[in-house]
């Protein structure tokens, strides 16, 4: 039966509520709060001393959401955050100092500096694998470029979603650093409105949604996606560790669930029988012979994810290829560590992004050809290689392009706050960690200092052939071409 | 129009080319640059009587503001090149000793250039250096409402550089169109706000990267100068940013002044000679001015001046000459601010002065409006410009001159939020089609074991002692010399 009465007022965070979210953030920026170094190292101190008090809170929460092992939720995640904090605040006064710039001769007299300046007020969303840490470490570079700030954490990990929420209220300036949980009603709102800068963790698809929405406002975006991260495996290299490595970057990064974790391997169809044995004994080790039962990997983030992994092993030109686990525990959302050896290249699993614990090997007859199989797909985050071999080494930095490469390991390089982070192509826009962080925040306003001694009247009209002369001379910093027009020869 | 036909198989050849890594070569890359030299040296007289045609441009004008900043901006590429290849050693913190890293630059790939008719040759061949120089493949769409600089463009870059890597792509909005619908590795865009709009959600697409080089209003505050010599010095200066580029048609042109009432009768009356002297008793006739584009634009400065309180307001100049496409240097005082003078980039010879009681006044009024591509500021008082660095913001900032940022190698050109995003000149040229891929190289050797699975306490304490850099921490643990203290949380 129709009915009359009105619908009751939605507690959801919509375009209205999005516009004086906005409005709100712009009074506090245009007051000047958020620029002082003053404030940022209070806001900074205060997010370390959240980290610090809290660290059981947010192990427990990433437990809850991933069922991520304490000691990788510690080091892949806390630690991480502390660190990049802690930096910051060391080396923020000096980022801070605008950088003299020399001048040339044809802006002579002159003398030039670049001011950092924050770009206003900023959109972070970030992503469900590692909640905690990709949601709070733009933050940070945020802050420190003295922007006031938006966070929108992934719903797909509630529990982290809404401790963040209620921590970074309690602890917070909360006139210019703000929570709003939410899905893809509230992500849309946001999107809606004018930002300065929008930071994007996330999948292709979506990132492609949020340029488009910053687009219509002509936002800058940084956008922090993934790809499939090949890892080429030479021969004459140390095996066990190797294996070790890979394993630590597959199943020991969130199960497989990491944008820059080992999506897949190719290494020579003779070695790959003896990568795979390593492989088998470390996981062993590892995880003990029923991995489903350690409490040392986490487990797929939701059930979408579940179905969506376990789609790409439907196929039984693929599930035919397993040589290593495919268990599965669909009520705890649990799949083993698998590997699989040769699997169709045009199946679903050479062709998305895994995010999840299968490893395929393709095997080729010369390692050389791997660039070329790279090279023909999507450019990833990463690229791994595994070898001794000096002339394999140079050629994979020449031939492979992703966002970064690291020889003989596999993600470490993303702990190094001297490295810019980032993706190119498909796997992203932009990079941060460390000064990048800063950087990407940040507007380089260029100041240019003349005085009014000394001009080229050259420069102005009425303009004669002389005059011409001087100009080429000048423009070319040519002193005897600039001495002989002077002399009008 | 080009066909799509031949738009997908030009294409097809520059991704081949691509591929076969010539244009990763420096060898290449630097061929190519002192191509575009010759270019620059031996067609200059094409080059001339293309701006000439197309928007009136004395030579001098052109030389000063296109030919001979870009031969300045090759030759400076040119040296630099080398450097700017070289990868560059990184510092590593000691937990991940040994090892090695490295940023490795490298090019994006295909891009596109769209640029516009104000300087259809400067701002073409300007980010073309940086895109060269970077190693990439590139198609240059140049403005078609500049089409004979478009036509020698595709002419002259087609016979002197390697046309299987550089294209021209001439022609208009439909053609701009077909080319959006490609897939880029970086697209490289100067031009107006509402195309900016098209260009980047057409990018969104396939999450290309792109630069944005828009304009705005770009206002000059002029403070009291005491020195007739700087006056002088100021007002030359001023009147060459706004009258003397482009007629006004300049992204980093003089928008609208901001002066002290006092101090403005003075500012006028000086203006008012040194026009007479700069440009002539009549502008057009001495070929000092340039001309208005096309009628379209022309319509739109005139209808600036049609709202009666704005024509009240011209204290000098003001005529306009339809059939030649020709607007004298016209100064207004005091224009309504809610007048679409005040509040669109007015892109013509039409300058606005707008008189404050006190010169301070000019930091508000400067913040509370859309940041532009620059600020200018005639002044020695050091605490207005202390004020204008740290309270506005805008692409850039330039005290005593104008304009002249634009020829500057060392300093970033680019905009900040409607004035667009990313910035080029110099070495950010070459960034701004570049990867900088981050390199990390390890060896077997050296292993921290308790980076590993199954995991426990012990292995928990020589983690946050790693990550503080404790290492003498770490290797007393390691020596069951320091007790691993009480984990918080185990399984």
């Amino acid at each position: 039966m129709a009915s009359e009465d009105k619908k009751p007022k939605a507690a959801c965070f919509d375009g209205e509520a999005a516009r004086s979210l906005v409005k709100e953030l712009r009074g506090t920026f245009d007051a000047g709060k958020t620029k002082s170094y003053e404030w940022r190292v209070s806001q900074l101190k205060s997010l370390l001393k959240l980290t610090k008090d809290h660290e059981d809170d947010i192990i427990d929460a990433l437990r809850s959401d991933l069922s991520k092992p304490v000691l990788e939720a510690f080091v892949s995640e806390i630690a991480m955050l502390k660190s990049s904090c802690e930096f910051t605040l060391k080396q923020l006064k000096r980022w801070m100092v605008p950088e003299k710039v020399k001048t040339s001769i044809t802006t002579f007299p002159s003398s030039a500096e670049i001011v950092p300046e924050p770009l206003g007020i900023v959109l972070v969303i970030s992503a469900w694998n590692y909640p905690f840490l990709l949601s709070l470490d733009p933050v940070i570079g945020a802050i420190a470029a003295g922007n006031a700030v938006v966070l929108k954490p992934s719903e797909i990990a509630p529990a982290t979603s809404s401790l963040l929420a209620k921590l970074l209220g309690e602890y917070m300036d909360s006139s210019a650093v703000k929570v709003i949980e939410g899905a893809v009603p509230e992500t849309s709102a946001l999107l809606e409105q004018k930002w300065d800068k929008i930071f994007y963790t996330g999948n292709g698809k979506v990132g492609s949604i949020v340029l488009a929405a910053a687009a219509k406002h002509l936002t800058p975006v940084s956008l922090e996606l993934g790809g499939k991260c090949p890892v080429i495996v030479d021969s004459n290299i140390n095996l066990i560790t190797t294996a070790r490595r890979i394993i630590a970057g597959k199943w020991g990064m969130n199960n497989g669930q990491a944008c820059i974790s080992a999506d897949h391997i190719i290494t020579t169809k003779d070695f790959a029988p003896k990568l795979i044995d390593a492989l088998k004994v470390e996981l062993v080790k590892f995880y003990g012979n029923d991995p489903l039962a350690s409490e040392d990997l986490s487990r797929i983030v939701s059930s979408n994810h579940f179905a969506r992994v376990t789609k790409l092993l439907d196929d039984d030109k693929v599930s035919g290829k397993i040589v290593h686990g495919g268990q599965k525990d669909q009520s705890n959302l649990k799949i083993a560590p698998t590997i699989l050896l040769d699997v169709p290249e045009d199946s679903l699993i050479m062709n998305e992004e895994i995010f999840g614990p299968l490893l395929p090997i393709v095997t080729v007859d010369n390692l050389e050809d791997s660039f070329n199989i790279i090279n023909s797909g999507e450019k990833p985050l990463a690229a791994y290689l595994f070898t001794n071999n000096k002339k394999l080494k140079e050629a994979f930095v020449r031939n492979v392009s992703a966002g970064g490469l690291l020889i003989n390991d596999v993600a470490l390089h993303i702990t190094n706050p001297y490295l810019p982070f980032g993706g190119v192509g498909e796997s992203g826009i932009g990079s941060y960690h460390g000064r990048f962080s800063f950087d990407t925040f940040t507007h380089k306003k260029a100041v240019l200092y003349r005085s009014f001694t000394g001009d080229a009247s050259a420069r102005y009209p009425p303009y004669t052939l002389g005059k011409l002369r001087l100009l080429k001379a000048l423009l070319s910093g040519n002193i005897l071409g600039i001495i002989r027009a002077l002399l009008g020869w | 129009m080009e066909p799509i036909g031949d738009l997908e198989r030009e294409l097809e050849e520059l991704r081949e080319t691509y591929k076969s890594g010539k244009t990763k070569e420096a060898s290449w890359r630097r061929s190519q640059l002192k191509s575009l030299l010759s270019l620059l040296e031996e067609r200059e007289e094409d080059i001339f009587q293309a701006l000439h045609q197309d928007i009136g441009k004395n030579h001098v004008e052109s030389y000063r503001d296109e030919v001979g900043i870009l031969i300045k901006s090759v030759n400076y590429a040119l040296d630099c090149l080398k450097q700017w290849m070289s990868g560059k050693n990184v510092k590593l913190p000691m937990v991940t000793f040994p090892t090695r890293a490295e940023l490795v630059p490298e090019p994006l790939g295909i891009v596109l250039i769209i640029s516009s008719w104000n300087f259809p040759f400067g701002l073409s061949l300007e980010p073309l250096i940086g895109a060269i120089a970077a190693g990439n493949v590139v198609v240059l769409k140049p403005s078609e409402l500049a089409p004979a600089s478009s036509s020698v463009l595709a002419t002259t870059l087609h016979s002197y550089l390697d046309n299987k890597a550089v294209k021209v792509i001439q022609g208009g909005p439909s053609v701009g169109d077909q080319l959006l619908q490609q897939k880029w590795d970086k697209i490289f865009f100067t031009g107006s706000p509402r195309v900016a709009r098209i260009v980047m959600t057409a990018a969104a697409k396939h999450l290309t990267p792109v630069t944005l080089e828009l304009g705005g209003k770009c206002p000059a505050v002029v403070d009291a100068l005491s020195s007739s010599w700087d006056r002088e010095m100021a007002i030359k200066r001023i009147l060459g940013g706004k009258f003397g580029a482009c007629a006004g048609q300049a992204c980093i042109g003089i928008d609208y002044i901001l002066t002290e009432k006092k101090f403005a009768t003075t500012l006028i009356e000086e203006m008012k000679v040194l026009i007479k002297k700069m440009f002539g008793e009549n502008p057009r006739e001495s070929h000092s001015v340039a001309r208005i584009i096309n009628k379209h634009h022309f319509l739109s400065l005139k209808s600036l001046l049609d709202d009666p309180m704005v024509k009240a307001s011209v204290v000098y100049g003001g005529s306009l000459d339809e059939d030649h496409l020709f607007i004298e240097p016209t100064i207004l005082l005091d224009p309504p601010l809610e007048a679409a003078i005040m509040n669109e980039e007015i892109f013509g010879p039409l300058l606005p002065i707008i008189s404050l009681e006190k010169i301070e006044e000019s930091v508000e009024f400067i913040k509370s409006r859309p940041r532009g591509l620059s600020v200018y500021a005639f002044t020695k008082n050091e605490k207005l410009m202390r004020r204008l660095i740290s309270e506005t913001s805008s692409g850039s900032l330039i005290f005593n001159d104008a304009i002249i940022q634009y020829a500057a190698d060392t300093v970033p050109f680019g905009g900040v939020g409607e004035s667009g995003f990313g910035r080029y000149h110099g070495k950010f040229s070459f960034d701004a089609f570049t990867h900088e891929k981050a390199v990390v190289r390890r060896h077997f050797l050296i292993e921290f074991w308790f980076r590993f699975p199954p995991w426990n306490d012990y292995k928990m304490q020589l983690f946050k002692s790693a990550y503080r850099y404790n290492y003498l921490s770490v290797v007393l643990i390691t020596l069951g010399l320091k007790k691993s203290s009480q984990c918080s949380k185990t399984h």
